[in-house]
């Protein structure tokens, strides 16, 4: 146990060490969240946006003037018909339009409601999202002040549509996906270039001619980059929170058991990696192109898997970050409890289970 | 101690021969060498013997155990020095040194005696990380660190390889020492002045075996009488040597020759090379060293 403890010791000193690796380890999370976080919360003003009246009353014409008044929005055209609006966002003129449909007036007036329709290009998520939020308040604004005119409740329900890119693919998707990189990048490298590099500096002739047991070889050099993910697990928490105003909607323990599950099959892939790695940048290119590239592809925040071809569909299943993505984007964008991830938790252990078995196999007591 | 039984090793699927037929003994307490030129198999024969390879035919045994089947019982009573440094630049002498201590499962503390000789003279710089370390300093910690669990045996592959003569001078003091602790030990070395400080040697030589004995024995094996012969003009000296008929064998040694000659002809030399302009030749005859014999090995 002294002997494990000290050689767990070691491999931190190996890491507190190497400030270059260490800045890149933590740096590399922090920025792109920050990053990602700032190209968020970039205000938009005068976003040109397009206007197409078929009712023409009072009720609209006021609404209308209300909307072009705000320093968020600059009408562009005032179009006759819908049929024009598909061009006019093909072209990226706009990039919002609205469309009251005919009798809006009459029908606020008389059943209390009516329905305006919002369709924003979505081909820039953020953009969408934020000018829509900017539009509804506006229209909300609107009611209240209706509601103080009115002897009758009235309300007007902005019915928003998003072209393009229906399921706003975008900050949602990106934390979980730089989760799924950085700790992929982390645990696979990272372990694979420790054990690479202790045969190239020829310190494993000496740890093998010691009766330190290969077992504990492995598990001293899993230990720090365990601890190292945990944190930029925390890290990445915290900023998404702060700066992208996504906390942790599920349970905190389900997110961190399906991390550490998805740490533990990434360590394992390293482990796996390092075995048949003879020096240290094959190890490194081995990661990078062997996990880095099917992990930001068949991930699925990139690109959606449903659109891909049948063979890469099949494929991404023997991506662990591909599970690891779903149990993510539901437990920390949707809280959903166990049951809807234990699927994608069992398909990560049994995963983890079977290559760190290998691994522990392949692992060689001789030199070559 | 140590017995290889016909010890043969290939690579690459049995294309390339590292050692062929290899069998000698060590006995305990024996400084014993493993003397020859780089690629000669000294450091395949360590590492069949520190259980890190697996021979393609023979049998070996170290401190009474076979290197295959007892591999972790070897493993955890020997020390072993690679040839490369081999340890952590990046962490400083001491953490070094507790570092192997621990993992062989025993403290400094516990058998300082036994290291404090070389630890001292590199203590005053513990805080120092070993990749900073001066060649000499680097193989004196090694030392410290193979030795740290008072191994039965200890494999030294080349210890002396790159590092100063003074600190080489040092290192095979050492050594002695550790010999008087009743430490077998095994060291290999390309230098063949390091041959007579041990006990007994093996001089090998492309993957063979050309032979055992000790320092004394070996010199002594070596047929009839070997000159040195000098002059200024080395180039032309080397030519008309080797030109002269009397001549066996000849090789420069330094600034010198050393030369063998056809049974009873060595006085005509000089004569001979004071025809070709070379006056101030001088010969003298010398006891053969070690080198005069691995040489004269090789030629037969």
């Amino acid at each position: 146990m002294r002997q494990l403890i000290t050689f767990i010791r070691k491999e931190f000193l190996h890491v507190f060490r190497d400030r270059k690796t260490l800045l890149m380890l933590f740096g590399l999370p922090i920025a792109q969240i920050v990053l990602f976080g700032f190209a968020l919360s970039n205000e938009i003003k005068n976003s040109h946006i397009a206007v197409v009246d078929y009712s023409k009353d009072a009720v609209t014409t006021k609404l209308i003037s209300k909307i072009s008044g705000s320093p968020y929005f600059n009408i562009q055209r005032s179009l006759a018909g819908a049929e024009e609006l598909n061009a006019a966002f093909k072209k990226g003129n706009i990039k919002m339009a609205v469309i009251f449909p005919a009798g809006f007036g009459d029908d606020l007036i008389h059943t209390g409601k009516a329905t305006m329709q919002v369709i924003a290009d979505a081909s820039d998520p953020n953009q969408a999202t934020t000018i829509t939020n900017y539009l509804t308040n506006i229209v909300n604004d609107f009611n209240s002040d209706l509601a103080q005119d009115a002897s009758q409740p009235m309300q007007i329900e902005p019915e928003v549509q998003m072209m393009y890119n229906p399921e706003l693919r975008g900050a949602p998707n990106f934390v979980p996906g730089v989760m799924a990189l950085v700790l992929m990048l982390v645990c696979t490298m990272m372990t694979s270039v420790a054990i690479v590099r202790e045969k190239e500096l020829g310190t494993m002739e000496i740890l093998l001619v010691s009766p330190f047991k290969p077992i504990y070889i492995i598990i001293s050099k899993l230990a720090p980059n365990l601890l190292i993910s945990v944190v930029n697990l925390i890290i990445i928490l915290v900023l998404s929170d702060i700066f992208l105003d996504l906390p942790v909607k599920g349970s905190l323990l389900l997110l961190v058991t399906g991390t550490v599950l998805f740490i533990m099959t990434s360590l394992s892939i390293g482990l796996l990696l390092s075995i048949s790695a003879k020096t240290q940048q094959a190890a490194m290119m081995g990661s990078l192109m062997g996990m880095m590239l099917p992990t930001m592809l068949l991930t699925g925040f990139l690109f959606p898997i449903e659109n891909m071809p049948v063979a890469l569909q099949v494929l991404s299943n023997l991506v662990p970050s591909r599970w690891y993505f779903i149990i993510i984007k539901r437990v920390m964008l949707k809280g959903l409890g166990f049951e809807s991830v234990w699927r994608e938790m069992l398909i990560l252990t049994g995963m983890c289970v079977l290559l760190f078995t290998i691994s522990l196999r392949q692992f060689k007591i001789r030199l070559q | 101690m140590i017995t290889l039984d016909n010890i043969t090793k290939t690579y690459n699927k049995g294309t390339v021969l590292a050692v062929k037929d290899i069998s000698f003994e060590v006995k305990p307490g024996e400084l014993f060498g493993l003397i020859g030129p780089d690629g000669a198999g000294k450091t395949t024969l360590f590492r069949i013997l520190t259980t890190l390879l697996l021979a393609d035919k023979g049998r070996a045994m170290v401190n009474g155990f076979d290197v295959v089947k007892d591999y972790t019982k070897i493993r955890n009573s020997v020390g072993y020095m690679p040839g490369r440094f081999s340890l952590y630049q990046d962490l400083t002498i001491e953490e070094n040194l507790h570092f192997f201590a621990t993992v062989f499962g025993t403290t400094i503390k516990e058998n300082y005696a036994l290291i404090k000789d070389i630890y001292q003279q590199i203590e005053p710089f513990k805080d120092r990380r070993a990749g900073k370390l001066s060649g000499g300093m680097k193989q004196k910690l090694a030392l410290c660190c193979a030795l740290i669990h008072k191994p039965a045996v200890l494999f030294l592959d080349e210890p002396t390889t790159g590092v100063d003569v003074v600190s080489r001078k040092e290192f095979w003091e050492m050594l002695a020492r550790l010999k008087a602790e009743g430490i077998t030990i095994l060291v290999s070395t390309p230098y063949m002045d390091e041959a007579k400080l041990c006990d007994r040697i093996a001089l090998i030589q492309k993957g063979t075996i050309l032979s055992v004995d000790n320092p004394a024995d070996i010199v002594q094996s070596f047929p009839g009488d070997l000159y040195a012969v000098q002059a200024a003009n080395t180039h032309l000296l080397l030519r008309e040597a080797r030109a002269y008929e009397g001549t066996e064998t000849c090789f420069a040694f330094g600034d010198a020759l050393h030369v063998t000659f056809r049974s009873g002809v060595a006085d005509g030399l000089l004569a001979h090379l004071k025809t070709r302009g070379l006056d101030d030749a001088t010969m003298e005859k010398i006891t053969p060293g070690i080198e005069d014999c691995f040489i004269h090995l090789l030629k037969n």
